[in-house]
């Protein structure tokens, strides 16, 4: 039993911080949600540089074959910085669901792509710069055209319908023999989770950063109770949410994977949404303004709550594993 | 990183299982804020001792088995899956004792340890006074200096001394040097509650049992054998404590996983009559199950060589709120007969009182935003005001 990340996932961890924070990440962010991704892309590659893109594609296919506790470490850095782009379907969901060694093998190495599956996930991110664009009918991996475009409530999340083609191209064989991409969707939440517990990190601290410096009625507005309650419990929620991430990550292929999984997109769910509002409370007007960064992640953690799965979808998960209704 | 156990942890957890399974009694012993139920949870804690469950992490010759912080907690995992009674020693063994082993002589540790292990002598905490609660380094109750018997003489009144109506010993700070101010000039002491000169009056707690009582000391005489750490060192002394108390020791998660199944069990019995409680058996089960995460990365950390510092008081909020969320989901369940006492009924009235004792959740989120986040304290000249 040793629950604590490895010093070679710390330095993962810190390799990537120290990338994005050198990269204006919120400028990048900002360029992207007015379609100007060239910085965004530009990005996109140098993350594939650190590996970000190949942690799941097993290394006959090109990739890393980490383990998804890595993953996880990677993908609450890009929370941390916003960092834009469908990462969660090109790096997670896609090379698990995939068939075709070609296809993993180019995103592995950087390439993009994108993925509708409804119902959990209605549209497909960014779709205009994916150089694969797929749909998933019924456990069935289907290419797909782009279609009409959505905005969403995070500006940098750029949501296009898509249209399935006929060809079939891919989806894993169950010992049943249906195809599923089951294992892929849960792998996807567990991505999401994480992005959403470094978007809860980030609102945390700078957040905390802001009231030590906010003066009013002649004193850091950070040393009256009524703020410093609030934050410590956000840093209470999100304490208890990243153990839930890192414990699902290491069940990810025992029986509790949809249970554990989901559990964890709960608890983090929830204390992202906390570290937001409170973040925008104790920030006061200038949390409001989309000028300030803060916005960037208020709005992602609206969005991603009910990305891959909403909060009600994943505790009706979490119940019916726990009463034998699986 | 990984949560599985080695074969010998696998081994201790099968053996600690099939006893408790085999030893647990079948029924509910009584109330242990009675005189018959303190008296039977003595007995059950003298038969934990006799198998050498009663405080597995310490040395063998207290009464423990040299178990490792893993193996406590799989052992505290069992213990609750098992239902078995509450720990009328709890005070003793999770709070005291750690510091006796950090802080105590060696004749301390082995006049103190075996019988606190065995529950044969029980021990009250007497933190609180009267004008001293959550500001607990303004107490007054004193001690004076008695060199011709070499020892001390201790005076003033403490307050809400959990078990301390029928505990034979009891454990707190006096102030023993008058010109020193708060944290300053405080000693930890330690002594028999039959004392002369001290009284122990009961209190009843709202479910109507003497959970509590107020001790008043009169010219107490303590010799210097029974002092804890160097005296004016008491608050560093019991601050250990404190750590300890809100942190791993005192509330295991196997509390919470084990409630937190038995409200899972509930749901499949009521959950048809009132499905609207669905999401809070679903959050319960979560919390419950990050609390048992969460422990194990401090056990890690702990047994890496790190400390639990201000960590405690993290989990000291979160494991507070769950409980009472937890007992309030299953109320919710029980509906119309939810008032008829039952083990839900006494869980929920215990666990009202968790964001109130050691250290309210109010002090609790003061250390978190301040020694956690860095946030700024509170102004010298605002802290004065509320002194006066």
């Amino acid at each position: 039993m040793r629950f604590e990340l490895t010093d070679e996932q710390t330095g993962f961890a810190a390799a990537i911080d120290k990338l994005l924070s050198s990269s204006d990440a919120s400028a990048v962010a900002r360029a992207w949600s007015v379609d100007d991704t060239g910085p965004g892309l530009a990005l996109w590659k140098q993350l594939a540089g650190l590996g970000v893109n190949a942690l799941l594609t097993e290394e006959a296919q090109g990739g890393a074959g980490a383990e998804p506790i890595d993953m996880v470490v990677g993908f609450e850095q890009l929370g941390r910085h916003a960092v834009p782009g469908p990462w969660v379907e090109s790096a997670v969901f896609l090379p698990v669901a995939l068939g075709s060694d070609e296809a993993v093998g180019a995103l592995a190495a950087g390439g993009i792509g994108t993925v509708c599956a409804p119902p959990h996930v209605p549209y497909a991110l960014d779709a205009d710069v994916a150089e694969q664009v797929y749909v998933v009918v019924d456990g069935v991996m289907r290419g797909a055209t782009t279609g009409a475009r959505h905005r969403s409530v995070d500006p940098t999340r750029r949501l296009f319908e898509v249209v399935s083609t006929s060809s079939t191209t891919g989806g894993q064989p169950t010992t049943g023999g249906q195809p599923t991409t089951d294992r892929a969707f849960d792998l996807a939440v567990l991505a999401t989770s994480a992005q959403l517990l470094g978007c809860g990190e980030r609102l945390l601290a700078d957040s905390v950063s802001y009231v030590k410096q906010r003066k009013q009625f002649g004193r850091e507005i950070g040393s009256y109770q009524a703020i410093k309650h609030h934050l410590a419990d956000v840093r209470i929620a999100l304490d208890f949410a990243r153990p839930l991430i890192q414990g699902a990550a290491l069940t990810i292929d025992s029986p509790d994977r949809a249970r554990d999984v989901s559990a964890a997109k709960v608890a983090v769910a929830e204390a992202a949404y906390l570290a937001a509002r409170t973040g925008l409370q104790v920030h006061g007007a200038i949390g409001y303004t989309a000028e300030f960064d803060l916005s960037l992640w208020i709005t992602k953690v609206r969005a991603l709550v009910a990305a891959w799965g909403t909060p009600a979808y994943h505790r009706g998960r979490v119940l019916a594993a726990l009463t034998g209704e699986r | 990183m990984n949560l599985d156990f080695s074969e010998a942890e696998l081994a201790f957890q099968t053996q600690a299982r099939n006893w408790l399974k085999a030893n647990v009694p079948a029924e509910p012993l009584p109330s242990m804020d009675t005189a018959v139920g303190f008296r039977a949870h003595q007995d059950w804690e003298a038969r934990l001792t006799d198998a050498r469950y009663s405080v597995v992490s310490w040395p063998e010759e207290y009464h423990g088995r040299g178990a490792s912080l893993i193996e406590w907690v799989i052992f505290e995992e069992e213990y609750y899956r098992a239902g078995a009674p509450g720990r009328v020693s709890q005070n003793g063994i999770f709070l005291l004792a750690p510091i006796i082993f950090e802080h105590g002589t060696r004749e301390q540790q082995d006049r103190y340890l075996p019988t606190m292990a065995s529950g044969e002598k029980i021990w009250a905490q007497a933190w609180s006074e009267p004008e001293a609660g959550s500001d607990l380094a303004s107490i007054r109750s004193t001690a004076t200096r008695d060199d011709e018997r070499g020892g001390w003489l201790l005076n003033g009144q403490k307050t809400w001394s959990s078990r301390a109506t029928f505990a034979h010993c009891g454990f707190g700070l006096f102030r023993s040097d008058p010109s020193a101010e708060r944290h300053n000039g405080l000693t930890y002491f330690l002594f028999p509650l039959d004392s002369a000169g001290i009284t122990v009056r009961p209190i009843a707690q709202l479910d109507g049992e003497a959970g509590f009582a107020e001790i008043f000391f009169e010219d107490v005489f303590v010799p210097d054998a029974d002092v804890l750490g160097a005296p004016g060192d008491g608050w560093r002394v019991a601050m250990s404590t404190a750590g300890n108390e809100r942190g791993l020791s005192l509330r295991s998660p196997g509390r919470f996983c084990a409630a937190a199944d038995r409200l899972v069990e509930l749901w499949k019995e009521r959950g048809a009559d009132h499905p609207e409680s669905w999401d809070g058996v679903v959050d319960a089960w979560v919390k419950a199950q990050a609390y048992r995460l969460y422990t194990w990365g401090t056990v890690t950390r702990l047994a890496d060589g790190g400390e639990m510092g201000a960590a405690g008081s993290v989990n000291k909020v979160f494991w507070s709120e769950l409980d009472i969320s937890l007992h309030e989901t299953a109320l919710d369940l029980l509906g119309p007969e939810s008032e008829v006492e039952s083990t839900w009924t006494d869980g929920y009235l215990f666990s009202l009182a968790g964001p109130i004792y050691a250290g309210t959740n109010e002090i609790q989120r003061n250390i978190v935003a301040e020694r956690i986040l860095g946030l700024p304290r509170e102004p010298k000249v605002v802290q004065k005001m509320v002194q006066r």
